[in-house]
């Protein structure tokens, strides 16, 4: 089995341009439709619950609540846009739309296919985090200068995500599964970190529990944006990503190793079901 | 055309070479101690009914699938260890589409050629001749969703061309076509294998084998039961001619035409006879009523159903 991970790897450090290209080309066909769906439900939160729960709250870690939550929806906005990249387009190029097996009979390895997954999810969570921040900039929530501090820790929260998505998609037996890691683990993130209330109000054992989880640290990175002096926000946004590189690293060993064992069973099944189709036309 | 062709058997030109070659999903054998060798420039078949481990073949071929014992060399790489090497001159026409359907033909040329490390502007410069291999020229700008089945099978074709392959491996490449459109790929395969192409083909369509193949294998329940030319695994099992007969008790007619046949088999409703002197047969058969009766030349569907019993397709 050694030797067949090892083949599996991803073969040297540019093959996975070509898979993330082939995605960008998808993704420019209907790119309007796709920023704007981006944008949607995070804006939705950030009106809804900025205007309408900021009135009672008044502020917060000394900004104003709209603020705070703003730096919180880039987070969840990453999060979201790397996580449902993965699990729904790259599961359906992996298991029905074939793409990963016409790829496969080129020269690229399956690690060659998820790092360029990985790497275009992780593309996407920066444009929907990038866009939400531009939204909350343009309205004066944040500073402008926030955004480009953000942009590696928002990327790095993509490649993270898009991982243990990509797990999440090679280990789930079919889409149905997909809910329980999306209410078990990626909702609940979004009351655990930060984004909505700060961590302080939070119960000292949730705390600890939050401060294991990656969306946590990204969280308060950039609510701190507007409170603390400008080299804090340096410090802090490197102390995440260094957090959330390890994670990634991780994650796509792990990913590549798990997902090599799916491809193989839905290449199976899609030739059995085939298989039984062929009989019945009756060719 | 290719009957002169003698293929070469030195391990070091083979384009493909297995030996022993085992593979078991669960409990099921799917292909049992598999060897043969395929040379360059020659089409080899791998022939057999759904399920006979032919795609299985094809996978571990591409090393897309590990096998449980035996080795498996292509173009002269050791496959599954260093299979990606090996698929940088391979081109695949597998069975199922897996085209970009929202992509335009050349698009998808373009992003198939960047998965083997071309530039954009190589791959520009192939492109016309690949959509005129293809007969694609006027669909460059269209769709892949808006192509005919035929069409869609051409641009497979012409994508799995795109590195410029030694060797082309297809599973069931015209499996789901009208007559035309197969006739159209036999034709386009026929000019492949005269540039000197190398073809590994899996089918269940007799005729597809004995029309492209210099030599084939066929399979059932992943052993392979013969080997050989098309025309001598024909000359060699079944050597005379063959009348089908639809109708009637067979087991009467069984009897009645026995002494004037070579072999007799039953396969659903048909009774096939086959007789050195199909005269002699015929003559005790006309006038019985509500017979029909073909007298045709052997092929390799008879061959199948000699070896195994059953009829391969029905």
């Amino acid at each position: 089995m050694g030797e067949g991970y090892a083949a599996a790897m991803p073969a040297n450090a540019h093959n996975w341009v070509a898979v993330w290209l082939r995605n960008f080309l998808a993704w420019k066909k209907v790119a309007l439709a796709s920023i704007l769906g981006n944008l949607a439900d995070p804006m939705t939160n950030l009106f809804g619950l900025g205007f309408g729960l900021g009135i009672i709250v008044g502020s917060v870690d000394g900004t104003s609540y709209i603020s705070f939550l703003a730096a919180g929806m880039v987070a969840t906005s990453a999060m979201t846009a790397a996580t449902f990249e993965t699990m729904y387009a790259a599961f359906a190029r992996m298991a029905t739309m074939r793409t990963w097996e016409a790829i496969l009979s080129t020269q690229l390895t399956l690690g060659d296919i998820i790092l360029g997954e990985l790497a275009w999810a992780a593309s996407k969570a920066v444009l929907a985090g990038v866009a939400i921040g531009v939204v909350a900039a343009i309205l004066g929530y944040a500073p402008w200068p926030s955004i480009l501090y953000a942009i590696p820790t928002i990327a790095l929260t993509g490649l993270a995500f898009a991982s243990l998505a990509m797990v999440v998609i090679s280990l789930a037996p079919s889409y149905d599964y997909f809910v329980f890691y999306q209410t078990l683990v990626v909702t609940p993130m979004v009351f655990l970190c930060g984004v909505v209330f700060p961590l302080s109000q939070m119960p000292s054992s949730f705390q600890h529990l939050a401060g294991g989880v990656a969306v946590g640290s990204f969280g308060r990175a950039p609510s701190s944006n507007n409170a603390g002096p400008p080299d804090a926000r340096c410090r802090h946004t490197y102390r995440c990503a260094l957090h959330l590189r390890g994670v990634a690293v991780l994650s796509v060993r792990g990913t590549v190793s798990s997902t090599s064992d799916a491809v193989r069973q839905h290449a199976t099944e899609n030739g059995d079901a085939n298989d039984a189709i062929l009989r019945d036309d009756g060719v | 055309m290719n009957n002169f062709f003698q293929p070469s058997m030195n391990m070091s030109t083979a384009a493909i070479d297995l030996a022993g070659v085992k593979k078991s999903f669960g409990d099921k054998l799917v292909v049992n101690e598999l060897s043969f060798t395929v040379g360059r420039g020659e089409c080899f078949g791998l022939l057999g009914p759904n399920g006979a481990g032919k795609s299985t073949i094809a996978r571990m071929v591409l090393g897309m699938m590990s096998p449980d014992a035996g080795e498996i060399k292509v173009l002269d790489e050791p496959v599954p260890a260093r299979a990606r090497l090996a698929r940088m001159r391979i081109g695949v026409v597998p069975q199922f589409d897996n085209l970009e359907v929202e992509f335009t033909v050349r698009e998808n040329l373009l992003v198939f050629g960047r998965y083997f490390g071309m530039g954009a502007r190589k791959i520009e410069s192939i492109v016309p001749s690949l959509l005129e291999f293809a007969r694609l020229e006027s669909k460059a700008g269209t769709r892949v969703s808006e192509l005919s089945g035929g069409m869609k099978r051409r641009l497979t074709l012409a994508r799995a061309l795109i590195n410029d392959p030694h060797l082309l491996v297809m599973d069931e490449p015209t499996t789901g076509l009208d007559p035309h459109a197969r006739h159209l790929i036999w034709e386009r395969l026929r000019l492949l294998l005269a540039r000197g192409k190398t073809i590994l083909l899996t089918t269940h369509f007799m005729e597809e084998a004995e029309r492209l193949c210099d030599r084939l294998c066929v399979l059932e329940d992943g052993i392979k039961i013969a080997e050989g030319k098309p025309h001598a695994l024909i000359e060699e099992h079944i050597g005379c001619h063959v009348i089908e007969i639809y109708g009637g008790n067979p087991q009467e007619l069984y009897a009645l035409i026995r002494p004037y046949a070579r072999h007799l088999e039953v396969s659903g409703e048909t009774l096939f006879c086959y007789a050195p002197d199909p005269e002699q047969v015929l003559v005790r058969l006309r006038g019985r009523a509500g017979l029909r009766l073909m007298q045709r030349p052997p092929n390799l569907e008879d061959v199948f159903l000699r070896l195994t019993g059953r009829e391969m397709e029905k």
